[in-house]
């Protein structure tokens, strides 16, 4: 932790009059979650108008998981300020102003929880002391809340009233700065609307793909189908004559534009060789795409394919081996005893796409400097990272960073697609050829075949269960995907997996297979496809042990404890049994009388500093078509600051979570991606979608994110219920590969 | 290129465009209205969902060349100041994650409200099976629906009661 480093506040006053208060302090989080975000300062903003208003900017990029709301919230909270006379503003991409701008890892709140009290708790002080000199009174005596200071003797001023003096006063030592006791909170905890909801339902939303400057020409860009490949020629003159169309060229593939400061995403983000097509409206360039004869070189190009995969990781199951990660005690003794019952599953999950709902796509206008002054870009475009866009600009083209003005826009979903910025480069490489502003826009094709996928893999399980009914022994076998012995992201285990850290006598085994397809963070990575291994395996155990599930699996977390005390990244198993407990009481698990054909599943996953279980109710008829009628979720994230906001994101997992395991799939075959746009890759529509029960055990734990967590646990609560309603179990994801249908 | 005279929002447009361009682009590119949305392309995710003389139409798929009568888009939906009861209830209800979707959600609602002002779960079941949400919005655009459909009601009482 952090805490202790410099620290610093600055103050200034802001045009007619007011008190605009800056925080900068290190990101104390940075070493804790294996940062998404560089270690930077942060910097905040609040801004307090001589009629009252309440100017908070948002520091961190908005993509639907409700920070633009939540962070200013626990400002406000702080200040003593009333809701209704906040204004939230987007702060601009500024990284010596707002340190690292950046939303991914549900890592936004429990990064600047702190960082935003101090925020408001500074603010609320320095107001304090502009009432007691103006009302003349002990500063002990008096209180800000409802954006006013109010004296014991029920004298009081606005905050609008005392601004101007406000800026004035001395900026408080952020070390002893108190915080408000929890219980008197108004605003956090307490369920407030999105921030941006009228501009959203009225269709005023400014997304990146909205974006429209002076003098902008549209394009679109074809990269070779097999991935790798490059383009040698195409049907250049036939592609000019369209309506609409202005230009037409090739962009060499360009390794410059993936290099990032930023580890998790360094090399990934390269220009692809392709054809750019520009014109003067989006239609003009998607229909010469679609017109555009391509000569690829090959010879660079993948050669992946997903039948050969699945062949290849079956063989390797059955030889065992792989890296080993985890030891064991007496794993193989235990497996060849022969009183003990042995259980061995074989487990699949797919590569699946982000399918953003707002397709990739970046404005660039790249500027050459007139005599002698240098180049300059500005760039627009909806990013998790915006500041990250630079990046291309700085490598392929030589450009100064302080030349370089990126806007951030509000993401039409992220879900760690936008973490990454081809895209941008694109857009930059084809203004820079153009000399004009341009608007790159990808069509849904160019989104799944271009994406950074989930990656699939595969897990051999094998267990021991001894004749008590216990679990004597865990063999894990994962069977994934790397490139040059790596792992790529989200395949293999972590070494804060469940059953590494809490099972007694587990051996973890690892196996990367050589993969060429682009493969990124999604939803939870890694934790959506474990959560559905484990947990679907500790039910199988359950069941060979004749023992109910609920009882094993709390057995299995063992005794209360914190395996890294203080890290929030770490299991700690008395919250998990307490969740476990939760979901089992409220879902009415082992005691609700169902029908036949009606199961209930439980699963428990922790990850992303979440402890959080599930119990889904479904049933399914005779032809395997199933529904899930009800998702139990208990969930200790520690205190929750929108409840709205928190219930959302919970509703928004489980509907992905079950739209995912239900019916998605991305294969390959010789590089190419053979799913197109939502005919063969769908979604899951509202008829499905579950009644949705969350309770939060609110713990004084330091409050986590809610972007993530409650996803992985969903897919093994729903393939356990499938199992508890019709001793079918399901290994492989999707269901409708293996014959089952949502309805 | 030709020329086509359309009614949207109740303003009448002349633009020149190719028969076969989307009504979808002559909205976002050539009058600059943005909140429509392009999505799929292919009619799948109804994210571009307008209205033609009052009927939900995936403008993605539906050529200039063919567009019969008046457009009512998002932009348009309000009268005037006065929000359309579904966006009032979307605003109450906190329905928007990423908000991309919610034009096309709400178009698609608020064509299904016109001629049914009291939906069962069924009725909007099938009403918004033409859109997706990547975000899985689902439980508050029903719980919103229903919230809208109340205040028809209430203001159809209101009114006969005056």
């Amino acid at each position: 932790m952090g805490l202790n480093r410099r620290k610093l506040f600055k103050v200034s006053a802001i045009a007619g009059g007011g008190l605009m208060l800056q925080l900068s302090l290190p990101n104390a989080l940075a070493e804790e979650g294996k940062p998404l975000v560089a270690s930077k300062d942060l910097n905040f903003y609040v801004q307090i108008a001589s009629d009252g208003q309440i100017t908070i900017f948002a520091p961190n990029p908005e993509m639907g998981q409700g920070v633009k709301t939540a962070l200013p919230m626990i400002i406000a909270e702080e200040m003593g300020a009333k809701w209704e006379d906040v204004v939230v503003v987007q702060a601009p991409i500024d990284s010596s102003k707002f340190g690292m701008q950046g939303s991914g890892g549900s890592m936004t709140i429990p990064r600047n929880f702190d960082a935003m009290r101090k925020m408001g708790a500074s603010a609320r002080e320095m107001l304090i002391g502009a009432a007691s000199l103006l009302l003349e009174v002990e500063r002990k005596e008096l209180e800000a809340r409802e954006s006013q200071v109010i004296h014991s003797s029920g004298r009081s001023m606005t905050f609008g009233q005392l601004a101007t003096v406000a800026a004035q006063q001395p900026v408080p030592d952020p070390e002893v700065l108190e915080f408000k006791d929890p219980r008197s909170y108004t605003i956090i905890g307490t369920s407030v609307a999105g921030v941006d909801n009228l501009v959203v339902a009225t269709g005023l939303t400014e997304f990146g793909i909205d974006v429209d400057v002076p003098g902008m020409m549209y394009a679109s860009y074809t990269r070779c189908p097999r991935r790798g490949g490059i383009a040698k020629s195409f049907n250049e003159r036939e592609i000019k004559r369209l309506p609409g169309v202005t230009d037409a060229f090739i962009l060499e593939p360009d390794d410059r534009a993936g290099k990032s400061s930023f580890a998790f995403m360094d090399g990934l983000g390269v220009l692809r060789g392709g054809v750019a097509v520009v014109g003067d409206n989006t239609w003009a360039v998607f229909n010469a795409k679609n017109k555009l004869k391509v000569k690829w070189d090959e010879s660079p190009a993948s050669q992946d394919s997903w039948p050969e995969m699945v062949e290849q990781a079956k063989q390797i199951a059955a030889k065992g081996g792989g890296d080993v990660k985890l030891p064991g005690k007496t794993v193989d003794a235990e497996l060849s005893n022969a009183k003990n019952r042995v259980q061995e599953s074989f487990y699949e999950f797919p590569y699946v796409a982000h399918i953003c709902m707002e397709p990739m796509n970046c404005t660039a206008d790249y500027k050459k400097g007139k005599s002698g002054e240098p180049d300059t870009l500005e760039v627009w475009l909806g990013s998790q990272f915006p500041e990250l866009a630079k990046e291309a600009g700085v490598n392929m083209f030589g450009l100064k960073p302080e030349n370089i003005k990126v806007n951030g826009l509000r993401m039409g979903g992220g879900f760690g697609r936008r973490a990454l910025h081809d895209f941008s480069a694109e857009a930059i490489s084809i203004s820079h050829r153009i000399g004009k502003p341009v608007k790159l826009t990808w069509t849904r094709t160019d989104d799944i075949h271009n994406d950074f996928f989930r990656v699939g893999g595969f897990e051999n399980m094998k267990a021991a269960i001894d004749t008590n009914g216990k679990l004597a022994a865990w063999d894990q076998h994962y069977i994934g995907f790397g490139n040059n012995g790596k792992p790529v992201i989200g395949s293999g285990l972590r070494g804060n997996e469940f059953s590494m850290v809490a099972l007694d006598n587990a051996r973890v085994t690892q196996t990367l297979m050589e993969v060429d397809t682009s493969c990124g963070a999604w939803r939870a990575p890694g934790s959506n496809t474990n959560a559905f291994v484990e947990q679907s395996f500790i039910h199988e155990l359950a069941e060979l042990a004749e023992r109910d599930h609920a009882e094993f699996l709390i057995e299995l977390m063992g005794s209360r404890r914190w395996f890294e005390e203080g890290k929030i990244s770490s299991l700690n198993t008395g919250r998990a049994i307490d969740v476990i407990k939760l979901a089992v009481e409220k879902s009415g698990y082992g005691k609700k009388k169902l029908p036949k054909g009606t199961g209930l599943g439980l699963a428990f996953y922790f990850c992303h500093a979440a402890h959080v279980a599930e119990v889904a109710e479904v049933s399914v008829d005779a032809n395997n078509n199933y529904r899930v009628k009800n998702v139990t979720v208990a969930v200790d994230v520690g205190p929750i600051v929108n409840m709205s906001g928190a219930i959302s994101q919970i509703q928004g997992s489980i509907v992905d979570g079950l739209s995912t395991m239900a019916m998605q799939k991305i294969t390959m075959k010789n590089g190419e991606i053979e799913q197109d746009n939502f005919n063969n890759y769908p979604v899951m529509r509202i008829a499905s979608t579950p009644s949705i029960d969350v309770h939060f055990i609110q713990s004084d734990n330091q409050p986590t994110g809610l972007g993530e967590p409650a996803l992985p646990p969903l897919a093994p609560a729903v393939t356990n219920a499938i199992f508890a309603a019709t001793g079918k179990r399901i290994r492989s994801m999707p269901l409708s590969e293996a014959g089952f249908t949502l309805v | 290129m030709s020329k086509y005279t359309l009614q949207v929002n109740g303003e009448t447009h002349e633009v020149d465009a190719d028969p076969q361009m989307p009504l979808l682009w002559v909205i976002r590119d050539k009058l600059k209205m943005t909140g429509t949305k392009f999505g799929c392309g292919i009619a799948q995710c109804g994210a571009c969902t307008v209205h033609v003389n009052g009927a939900p139409m995936r403008s993605c798929v539906l050529p200039v060349s063919a567009v019969s009568g008046p457009v009512t888009t998002i932009e348009g939906l309000s009268n005037g100041n006065e929000l359309h009861p579904l966006q009032t209830a979307w605003i109450e209800h906190d329905v928007p994650q990423c908000g991309y979707c919610q034009s096309g959600q709400i178009m698609s609602a608020a064509a299904l409200l016109a001629s049914n002002k009291k939906p069962s779960d069924a009725d909007i079941d099938q009403a918004m099976a033409g859109n997706f949400c990547r975000c899985g919005t689902y439980v508050r655009i029903r719980a919103a629906v229903h919230t809208a459909a109340s205040f028809y009601n209430a203001d159809t009482n209101a009114k006969k009661g005056a």
